[in-house]
């Protein structure tokens, strides 16, 4: 099986430095793409070779690049921006890329900025990665130190700069457009789409963020060929897809494996099944913002449609066990406070339902339930989904509540009837 | 009653770094974070007067740099201790027992989340999802991570054992 994403990923072990890193095959992508081939059919072969966005949407990465307007028709300078706010409750797929294997990061950022013709680049990195933010650093003064980045690299006549910045720390920075409203110094709020960024994003240039995850897989599938590429998946999807478990598992961790391979899979044989005494009631398969899908649905092969068909999403591939001697009601409150911690305020709905939300749950945990409260809950995930707000914050922290009333109805109604918590 | 001259004023290295940061930047407020981290970094927080200062070099209205600051996690407008715990408050901790710890902390420190020691050590604040979700609970103590927590490692880490 091929793990082409974290081959040079040692646990524990400091990540491979630029010398090792050549010395393994890097850059390579880098040196056979930079003045040899026209940045239009490298934007072909990523889009051929079918990726999707890893960083929870799916959006074909070929597909969104070449929406980039010709450097003819906008001049520059225009940018690339790497999306490495994780911070999606219960996932840590791209610290582990980032950590783990820096300069495949930077070569990636190098040929994707050269297909969409960017003269500089932002990693836009969480602020409590710090660990993160000291490998990239020494993986940039390294490229840099060997013509990887600069002007003329590799005399090619292509000039990338790559600056790393650190968030202040706010999911709502994650959402592409807010994420570009924080890196011009501005309060992380999200802008109306259209116009979309790669028309006008960062400081109004056209601009394209995608996800660590996706990103990594660039210089792979320049190497290799898209034909290589999609053979990576198990079923409808291409690539490999780095999956995570947490919870009461007995092996917790992330694994890069086959594109849609079954959940099943994933929790028996990576995560080792449940620690003794616990059973696995359900999961969030994708995030915080995804749906609980059922211990019965196990088999779902973890890919963007399939999962969809469920009616959850895959996300971030980041699945969070709860397990029998955790309560549902305090699952979900707990997730629906970080929502509301996390609404940046622009809009209504999402600044006054989600506390509202928060505040029936803390009651129904507290022993304060009233009969009509669950009716309440309902009617919040009609007004906070999809189409009533601003951006997808609310919609997704209606996710994990929609699904909970639904999968544990008996154990809300509990919480009302015997005026407390039972797993208390 | 504060005077002028007790007020908190950055240094002129200081205030060199700061124009530093904003160099090759299309607008110099792109670099208000960093700014507000550097002055971080030297004072631990961000007061009034400083948040003044950093404003006026990268030409941004006071209210409007005060609106960013305040919009993050990682940015203090209050005074916090020498040390800050950001406990991971977010699900995959929380079922792994972070509840239980954050008490644990609560009375070995004799502070809530939110609060400071009396002797200035330790802030205690929550945090979102520190992405060590396969070493839950987990925190982040100042600048460095720490997962697999129980109270007794906890204890360790913070130099707080009994007696």
């Amino acid at each position: 099986m091929e793990t082409p994403l974290t081959q040079n990923i040692r646990d524990r072990q400091a990540p491979p430095d630029i010398t090792a890193y050549t010395q393994s095959g890097g850059y390579r992508a880098v040196r056979a793409t930079l003045g040899k081939v026209a940045p239009r059919d490298v934007i072909s072969a990523v889009t051929e070779s079918k990726l999707r966005g890893r960083g929870g949407a799916g959006f074909p990465t070929g597909v969104k690049w070449s929406l980039v307007p010709d450097p003819d028709a906008v001049p520059p300078p225009r940018y690339l921006v790497v999306n490495a706010d994780e911070m999606e409750p219960g996932t840590f797929k791209d610290r582990l890329l980032l950590e783990g294997d820096p300069h495949q990061m930077i070569e990636a950022v190098i040929v994707a900025a050269y297909a969409i013709q960017a003269d500089s680049a932002f990693i836009f990195l969480r602020g409590e990665y710090h660990l993160a933010e000291r490998r990239l650093q020494q993986a940039i003064t390294e490229a840099t130190a060997h013509g990887y980045l600069g002007t003329n690299i590799l005399g090619s006549g292509y000039n990338l700069s790559v600056q790393v910045h650190t968030s202040g720390g706010r999911y709502i920075c994650g959402e592409e457009t807010a994420l570009l409203t924080a890196l011009e110094g501005k309060r992380a709020v999200p802008r109306a789409k259209p116009p979309f960024p790669q028309l006008s994003g960062l400081w109004g240039r056209p601009t394209v963020v995608n996800n660590v995850e996706t990103l990594c897989n660039i210089p792979h599938i320049i190497n290799n060929g898209a034909a290589w590429f999609m053979d990576l998946g198990r079923g409808g999807d291409a690539g490999t897809k780095l999956y995570g478990a947490s919870g009461h598992v007995r092996n917790p961790g992330a694994w890069e494996l086959p594109m849609g391979t079954p959940l099943r899979e994933i929790l028996e044989e990576h995560a080792g099944g449940m620690q003794p005494g616990y059973e696995l009631r359900a999961v969030l398969p994708g995030g915080a913002s995804t749906s609980f899908l059922m211990a019965d649905t196990l088999d779902v092969p973890m890919n963007f449609g399939a999962v969809e068909k469920l009616g959850s999403r895959l996300g971030t591939g980041a699945v969070i066990v709860m397990d029998q001697r955790t309560c549902p009601v305090g699952m979900v409150r707990n997730l629906e406070h970080f929502f509301a911690q996390e609404s940046c305020g622009w809009c209504t709905p999402c600044r006054d339902g989600l506390p509202w939300i928060e505040r029936l749950l803390a009651g129904l945990e507290d022993g304060d339930g009233e009969s009509d409260d669950l009716a309440i809950l309902e009617e919040h995930v009609g007004l906070l989904g999809p189409g009533r707000t601003f951006c997808a914050h609310a919609p997704g922290a209606m996710a994990p509540l929609a699904s909970g009333l639904r999968y544990f109805r008996a154990d809300f109604e509990r919480h009302i009837h015997d005026k407390r918590c039972p797993w208390r | 009653m504060s005077t002028v001259e007790d007020r908190p004023r950055l240094t002129p290295d200081e205030r060199s770094a700061i124009v530093a940061l904003a160099h090759g930047h299309a607008q110099k407020r792109a670099v208000c974070i960093e700014a507000l981290k550097y002055v971080q970094s030297r004072y631990r927080w961000v007061c009034d007067e400083h948040l003044r200062e950093v404003a006026a070099l990268l030409d941004m209205p006071r209210s409007e740099l005060d609106g960013v600051a305040t919009f993050y996690n990682l940015i203090f407008r209050r005074k916090v201790g020498q040390h800050v715990i950001f406990l991971c408050d977010s699900v995959s901790c929380w079922i792994m027992g972070r509840e239980a710890l954050c008490a644990h902390l609560g009375r070995r420190l004799g502070i809530s989340p939110g609060q400071t020691t009396a002797d200035g050590a330790y802030t205690l604040l929550p945090i979102v999802c520190l992405g060590h979700c396969d070493h839950a609970p987990a925190m982040l103590l100042d600048d460095a991570l720490h997962g697999d927590l129980d109270a007794a490692r906890l204890d360790k880490l913070l130099g707080i054992g009994e007696g």
